[in-house]
């Protein structure tokens, strides 16, 4: 039998992880992909809904359109969820989940 | 199909045209007051789940926010419904507000439609409507196929006759 010493090991100090709370993190709006909206009219939507360039909004559009989703808008719970109302509005799929 | 005319966004419609975009608007009007029914998958898509996997929270949400959705969806189709002659061909002409009211309410008409017709993303129009008219040309899926594709055309000339918003 080989008895091994315990090597002594000196409690160590771990700094505390600063977390961020959970309910300060932000939120996101996604718009999935369907198959009946028109790409130009997705586009318009973006545009009137953000005041994105149409440069930007095309580009979400296609992302929506290739990715099958895209986040189109990010911050506090309270703004993402009128938002994605709004979306709805216009007939977008859009959901709200945690960035 | 809608062309820009100065600060305008103009179509001249033939009665069977009227006709159509009336029956597709109060059909939309139908849907979303006596015909309200929160089952039918139509309402599920005009109305989506705002937190998919967290079911309480998207009721809660819905509880306060669906009301004046569906009346905004009201509205838009009532918009489509007030400027159309009331019987008969005839020209419509919409200013900027107006335009983008016929734009979200044909867009609620063709999601209404979609659904029903079980569009999807590979769905070519062109070869459903071509088996529905081999099938049975006389039937109420060629009509509500060519509708369907009608509003499409009718939505991007739409879009087209917009003045730029940048």
């Amino acid at each position: 039998m080989v008895g091994m010493a315990l090597p002594q090991v000196a409690p160590v100090e771990t700094p505390e992880v600063e977390e961020v709370p959970a309910d300060d993190r932000p939120w996101v709006t996604i718009v999935w992909d369907d198959p009946v909206n028109l790409m130009s009219y997705v586009t318009w939507v973006f545009q009137k809904q953000f005041g994105y360039s149409r440069e930007k909004a095309e580009k979400l559009m296609l992302d929506v359109h290739h990715k099958g989703k895209a986040v189109v808008s990010t911050g506090a719970r309270e703004r993402m969820e009128l938002d994605a109302s709004q979306l709805h509005g216009y007939g977008l799929w859009a959901t709200v989940d945690r960035a | 199909m809608f062309r820009r005319s100065g600060g305008e966004c103009v179509a001249a419609f033939a009665i069977d045209e009227v006709r159509v975009l009336r029956k597709v608007a109060g059909e939309v009007v139908d849907l979303l007051t006596d015909g309200f029914d929160r089952t039918d998958p139509v309402v599920d898509r005009l109305f989506p789940d705002i937190y998919p996997d967290l079911p309480e929270d998207s009721a809660e949400f819905r509880q306060y926010t669906e009301g004046e959705l569906k009346t905004g969806k009201i509205d838009q189709a009532g918009a489509i419904l007030a400027a159309l002659p009331s019987d008969g061909p005839g020209e419509v002409r919409l200013d900027a507000e107006t335009a983008e009211a016929w734009l979200r309410a044909i867009n609620d008409a063709r999601l209404a439609m979609g659904t029903r017709l079980d569009v999807s993303a590979d769905t070519d129009l062109g070869d459903e409507l071509d088996d529905a008219v081999l099938h049975d040309p006389a039937s109420s899926r060629v009509f509500q196929l060519s509708v369907y594709a009608y509003l499409g055309y009718l939505q991007e000339s739409l879009l087209n006759a917009l003045p730029e918003i940048d």
